[in-house]
């Protein structure tokens, strides 16, 4: 297929590029990008006049469910949400059932990837057995199967000397650590933030410090075994000020927040919404506005929606039996762009930074993209549409979002995978209608695969 | 009776969702309610026709006896059901529990439950009205308004009272209540109990905290004490009864330094002997049992409110 874009807006600082141009792709790669292109062999031409095209976002913190909980998400819907959100990369957690321990799992869990998958899906693994945090999984057999990272994520290992030893094994194999930081004595049976939204629900609070002198103690940890370490979803200001300290110092330490945690504070959960349960709590104000800060200055690296997919049967029922977390595949980027971008608190390429070049940092990829004989894996985004997140909307198979009924700003139209359109927004009718034989009934995408 | 009701509410939730004038207009129509109960025949046809589900998750009897004449006495038919909230996680769940009462075409359910938030999940997926007879920690809203109402009645007004509530204030709903309505109508509220019980921030609700009990009760014109469930105190503050109550226990003793009389509340039921004496509970100044009486008429109020509100919520959806 050969697809041409006109008079894009593209924005790629690992390629330094920021201008208009036109694209040619042709057998899933950039035949060129130029100012000007004229071709008429092109299948597909779209106009992306106003538009701005940027590389395919990476998201570092995604459950896929699969294998175990197909009724919340599968390989399948999860990857066609992602393509929908603009994320053609994404980091699968391990916690699934049974949890990514083995080389046999991770065999099986490639297996279906290879099968349904509609983006590129990085396979994590367990730190421990079971995350029971009691023993190391074979980390030298798993990386050999292509794992590119470990994490306990949903759980913290409370056992040091565990961890310390998980640190340096994956340095000594460069294995990605990713870092859930809770401590699950301190958080105890918590439900919210701790404070006066947890007093005046009546529901049981959980402490800023259940995240921060856990984040404290990794980062030490890492000092030790010498090595780096990604600390995932920091929701408030103590958090930030802990790893601005250290990065200062000179530790290896990144982290990523989640767009709710800049997005939403405690407050709206004064009227017990369950999809806003979500672990990290939401906090307060004051640390919404800290989230902010280090994002803006550099301190947090990278923003991944830690996608938890839930029944609405975990959901709707009394709050304190309800699962934690929110999906954030398809709301990420226009969370992004309405609460950073639209305010001014950041610029179209830190965005990018955020989005692409620091994860792909992280994971130790090649950050290039828009060069001739690259693979061509792109997203047309309408910057300034603005919409609202409606339950039946999601292509994901769970429709738990923190964000319903909320509007948001800048949509994906077009999503390119390796040289191929796998999502368009409908309005475009001239997109191919070569239906996925298991896409039928989800609507409103347009599908090549 | 007041012809222009400025009530649009299909539910009564929590108090703190509730303006100044909703709450007054509430306890203004519970003191036209109250003399139908010293009637020869205790009834008026206000919901005739109409059907209430008294759904209790929790053990109650007070509040459950409560409602339940209340709604009689509004000619309402009255249905009981008592749920065992252990089988909830593997039975039908509350919000198919409360499509199914629906679906047989009742008006009103009122709900008392374990959980915090939980009239708010029914209110949301049904179209009949949801009373919340308490929910969890977070909220007892006719519990705060039967006990405003009996201080109205006893002082005449609320705006500039002090009034203290002594116990386990992080546990309870009736002290949530009772502060949100106490200060939307302009009391002064303190609440006192030991640190390990007072929830975090609870000053940012325009309180005092106290944590001396003598002190507490200074300057108050009523003190609401509330029940002491031991077994709810998993930081082990006191190891028994008796160390409670002689920490925080209503006494004649501690009364009597004060040199005036203070008004005596108690949600019941009451515990003898643990947060109060039995002097004091049977004391000139205890208003124990008008709250109860009272209960009823503010019950009534909220019954017939919600019917009115379900109309209009029923017209615009």
């Amino acid at each position: 297929m050969r697809i041409l874009i006109k008079e894009g807006f593209i924005i790629s600082p690992a390629d330094n590029l920021e201008a208009k141009k036109d694209i040619l792709i042709e057998e899933g790669k950039f035949l060129s990008i130029e100012e000007k292109i004229e071709d008429n062999k092109a299948d597909k031409v779209i106009l992306a006049k106003g538009k701005i095209v940027l590389p395919g976002l990476i998201d570092l913190h995604v459950h896929l469910r699969e294998p175990g909980r197909e009724d919340k998400e599968t390989i399948f819907t999860g990857t066609l949400s992602s393509a929908k959100g603009g994320f053609t990369k994404i980091l699968a957690m391990p916690n699934t059932e049974p949890p990514i321990d083995s080389s046999q799992n991770v065999r099986w869990l490639r297996e279906i990837i290879k099968k349904d998958a509609w983006v590129d899906v990085l396979i994590s693994s367990c730190i421990t057995l079971k995350r029971e945090g009691r023993e190391l999984v074979n980390l030298e057999e798993l990386k050999k199967e292509g794992v590119v990272a470990i994490t306990d994520d949903g759980s913290s290992v409370n056992d040091h000397q565990l961890l310390l030893q998980a640190l340096k094994e994956a340095k000594r194999l460069g294995l990605l650590v990713i870092l859930h930081c809770e401590d699950k004595q301190l958080s105890d049976k918590g439900l919210v933030n701790l404070g006066i939204i947890s007093t005046r629900l009546g529901l049981r609070g959980i402490p800023t410090e259940a995240e921060y002198k856990r984040i404290e103690r990794d980062i030490k940890l890492a000092q030790e075994a010498d090595t780096s370490v990604h600390i995932t979803h920091v929701s408030c200001k103590e958090s930030v000020e802990i790893i601005a300290k250290a990065k200062k110092k000179g530790v290896r330490v990144t982290c990523d927040t989640a767009p709710h945690y800049f997005a939403l504070s405690e407050d709206e959960l004064l009227d017990f919404d369950a999809n806003k349960k979500i672990n990290p709590p939401l906090r307060t104000k004051e640390d919404v506005l800290a989230i902010k800060e280090a994002i803006e200055g550099g301190i947090i690296d990278c923003i991944a929606s830690d996608h938890a997919p839930h029944t609405e049967h975990e959901k709707e029922i009394e709050f304190e039996n309800a699962c934690f977390g929110t999906i954030g595949l398809e709301t990420s980027l226009a969370v992004a762009i309405k609460e950073l971008i639209e305010p001014k608190i950041i610029s179209w390429q830190k965005l990018v930074e955020l989005f692409y070049v620091k994860p792909a940092k992280i994971l130790n990829l090649d950050k290039e993209t828009f060069k001739a004989n690259k693979t061509a894996t792109l997203i047309v985004l309408n910057p300034n549409k603005e919409w609202t997140v409606k339950k039946e909307d999601f292509l994901s198979r769970s429709k738990n979002s923190a964000f319903l009924g909320k509007t948001l700003k800048g949509r994906v139209e077009y999503t390119i995978y390796k040289g191929k359109i796998i999502y368009a927004e409908c309005s475009d009718s001239s997109v191919p209608k070569d239906q996925h034989p298991d896409t039928s009934g989800i609507p409103k995408v347009c599908f090549e695969k | 009776m007041n012809n222009k009701i400025n009530w649009a509410r299909k539910d009564l939730l929590a108090i703190s969702e509730l303006s100044k004038e909703e709450i007054e207009l509430i306890l203004e129509i519970a003191s036209s309610f109250k003399e139908v109960s010293t009637r020869e025949i205790k009834k008026v046809p206000a919901l005739r026709g109409k059907t209430v589900v008294n759904l209790f998750y929790e053990p109650s009897t007070r509040t459950r006896v409560s409602f339940e004449i209340a709604a009689k006495r509004l000619s309402a038919d009255v249905i009981n059901i008592i749920a065992d909230s252990s089988s909830v996680r593997k039975g039908e769940s509350l919000v198919d529990t409360g499509k199914n009462l629906e679906a047989l075409k009742i008006d009103i359910i009122v709900l008392r439950h374990n959980s915090s938030g939980a009239a708010h999940l029914l209110a949301r997926n049904v179209g009949v009205s949801v009373i919340n007879a308490g929910d969890g920690w977070h909220e007892h809203p006719t519990q705060a308004l039967l006990d405003i109402f009996t201080l109205k009645e006893k002082f005449g007004y609320i705006e500039g009272l002090n009034v203290t509530i002594v116990g386990d204030i992080l546990h309870s709903r009736v002290a949530r209540s009772n502060i949100w309505g106490l200060t939307k109508l302009g009391a002064k509220v303190c609440v006192c109990a030991p640190k390990e019980l007072l929830p975090l921030d609870i000053e940012k609700l325009n309180v005092r905290a106290i944590t001396d009990i003598e002190e507490a009760l200074k300057d108050a014109d009523c003190v609401n004490v509330l029940r002491m469930q031991l077994e709810r105190d998993e930081k082990k503050v006191f190891p028994s009864v008796l160390e409670y109550f002689k920490a925080y226990g209503i006494t004649s003793e501690r009364l009597n330094k004060l040199k005036k009389n203070i008004l005596i509340m108690h949600p019941g039921p009451l515990n003898r002997g643990v947060e109060i004496s039995s002097e004091v509970a049977d004391s000139q100044n205890a208003v124990i049992l008008e709250q109860v009486t009272n209960g009823i008429a503010v019950r009534m109020a909220v019954l017939f409110l919600v019917s009115q509100g379900r109309q209009l919520y029923a017209h615009s959806h």
